[in-house]
């Protein structure tokens, strides 16, 4: 690896370690001031054994080895990192390792939001990296190093791989969890606000690495993605607040971090591969869409706490799909499908959708049989009074937030 | 002795302690309250789900005055507190039956 190129990766993967803070400060914002550290724990505690549990054997079954059984699942030959140096390519590979290693941790940590409120963490302690290696590394194969991308599907940065993945399992394990305690007649705003739009402006910080950065090189693509990423965020943010303010008369904080959120998923999938307005319409239809896909955890009755499913899994799949109108590879020089909007055919468009089903049925049903499995032995439920007093003081034996400090 | 307890508007703190100032009453105990009235709570929207807010904050303020000068200073406050808009709040009055100034020992109304 060049120079230059590995300054960036390895600027990158700092920018997307620091997002798994954020995505606690997003999520503890928005949960009760009861549990807020039980959510930041469940993110911090991704950030504890991913890292580790990615070295160890994590990378290698997900990029070590080709062809044949390695279509579907990698290699040992990597395990413990080892024969990987960095003599032969100036210590591209550890840098790789390292920026992908961030995106195995935040990956897990992004179900903590529909599970808040209820979930007991050592059932959490487990799920997490149980979840990284039998759901996150297998899907992640498939979209980059396996049968689902040499078919033709595109996925830049994890819209498959990691938002639609990770969304749907959050569906999975709120469907074993059940819901919390007085949901939906009680309601459940906020404590932090201001936690929420601080963790939001991480997130779309960090977010230039995570879509720049897999570019795994200092190259045009990878301004092409930056400039992606700041487009799409703020296109998304726009027309959720705009949604707002027409449907319930405001514009709301809540609003414009999840729009931005929403936007940022959105274009995931699609930041190496979209130019001029695309990222526009992409961050537009976004946020639109996931606006109104919140609502309808309260119809269908599943308690997806913060809405992980109305927006990664929504917001991943509406980029992942927009893929196959906007994809643009005259403007990259790449060797990619070509969208409907740029004079390709459908076949994108399918592989697009094709690539999402997969992801989703086998996230789904391998989720629901993890949850379920820890439901049967260990529980995954706090007892009510815990639910009722909070899981800080119960889980953790600490309190966010002392009335009286002096 | 009367114990005169004054729930109101928090924004109308300042008021009233310039009122009570100028009442020649120099002590109260406040404390940061949460009720409802007539004014009845708020909405708030989240994500467009609505969540109503049925308990207000106010603000409790408690004086302790001897009972010559209850009615002017029950009529101070409600001046000061006053908006003539729904949700100003109450008082309400109560007798006391000793008073002690902890520093001195001082009992009854000269403990005031």
């Amino acid at each position: 690896m060049e120079n230059g190129d590995l300054a960036w990766v390895l600027a990158s993967a700092a920018l997307v370690m620091f997002m798994t803070p954020g995505l606690a400060f997003f999520y503890g914002g928005m949960d009760r001031s009861r549990n807020v550290l039980n959510m930041l724990m469940m993110n911090f505690w991704c950030l504890l054994v991913m890292p580790l549990l990615w070295v160890i054997i994590g990378f290698t079954l997900a990029q070590s080895g080709d062809g044949g059984i390695n279509n579907w699942i990698g290699n040992l030959d990597a395990v413990f990192l080892n024969d990987i140096g960095i003599a032969d390519d100036n210590g591209g590979a550890i840098a790789t390792i390292a920026f992908l290693g961030m995106f195995a941790t935040i990956t897990p940590a992004l179900i903590s939001g529909a599970v808040a409120d209820r979930m007991k963490f050592s059932a959490w302690a487990i799920f997490a990296p149980v979840w990284m290696l039998l759901v996150f590394v297998p899907v992640f194969r498939w979209v980059y190093a396996g049968w689902l991308g040499d078919r033709g599907s595109i996925d830049f940065a994890g819209g498959t791989a990691i938002h639609v993945n990770a969304g749907i399992a959050a569906l999975a394990a709120v469907m074993v969890l059940g819901k919390r305690k007085g949901w939906p007649q009680e309601g459940h705003p906020p404590h932090s606000m201001p936690l929420v739009m601080i963790g939001t402006g991480i997130l779309w910080f960090g977010w230039f690495g995570f879509n720049a950065g897999s570019a795994l090189g200092a190259n045009g693509q990878a301004a092409q993605a930056f400039m992606n990423t700041f487009l799409a965020a703020a296109a998304a943010g726009l027309s959720w607040c705009i949604v707002e303010k027409i449907r319930d008369g405001h514009f709301t904080n809540l609003g414009a971090a999840s729009g931005i959120v929403a936007g940022l998923v959105a274009i995931t999938p699609a930041a190496g591969y979209v130019s001029g307005m695309g990222p526009i319409a992409i961050g537009l239809i976004a946020g639109v869409i996931c606006c109104f896909a919140v609502g309808l955890k309260s119809k269908l009755g599943y308690d997806d706490a913060l809405d992980v499913v109305g927006v990664h899994f929504v917001g991943g799949l509406v980029g992942s799909v927009l893929i196959g109108f906007f994809a643009s590879p005259d403007f990259f020089g790449g060797d990619f499908g070509e969208g409907l909007f740029y004079g390709g055919n459908a076949e994108l468009l399918f592989e697009q959708i094709l690539a999402n089903v997969v992801a989703i049925i086998y996230s789904f049903v391998v989720t629901f049989g993890i949850m379920y499995l820890l439901k049967v032995t260990i529980g995954v439920r706090v007892d009510e009074e815990t639910e009722t007093t909070g899981l800080d003081l119960a889980e953790h034996s600490e309190n966010a937030y002392h009335e009286s400090a002096a | 002795m009367k114990l005169i307890t004054a729930v109101i508007k928090p924004f109308k703190l300042e008021d009233v302690k310039v009122a009570l100032k100028e009442a020649d009453v120099v002590g109260l105990t406040l404390t940061e309250v949460k009720g409802a009235g007539r004014q009845g709570g708020h909405t708030e929207t989240y994500r467009g789900t609505e969540y109503q807010v049925e308990f207000v904050p106010k603000l409790k303020v408690e004086i302790v005055v001897g009972d010559d000068v209850t009615d002017r200073v029950v009529d101070a406050v409600a001046a000061a507190a006053g908006t003539g808009k729904i949700g100003d709040g109450k008082i309400w009055v109560t007798g006391v039956d000793d008073l002690v100034r902890i520093r001195t020992g001082e009992r009854g109304v000269d403990a005031v």
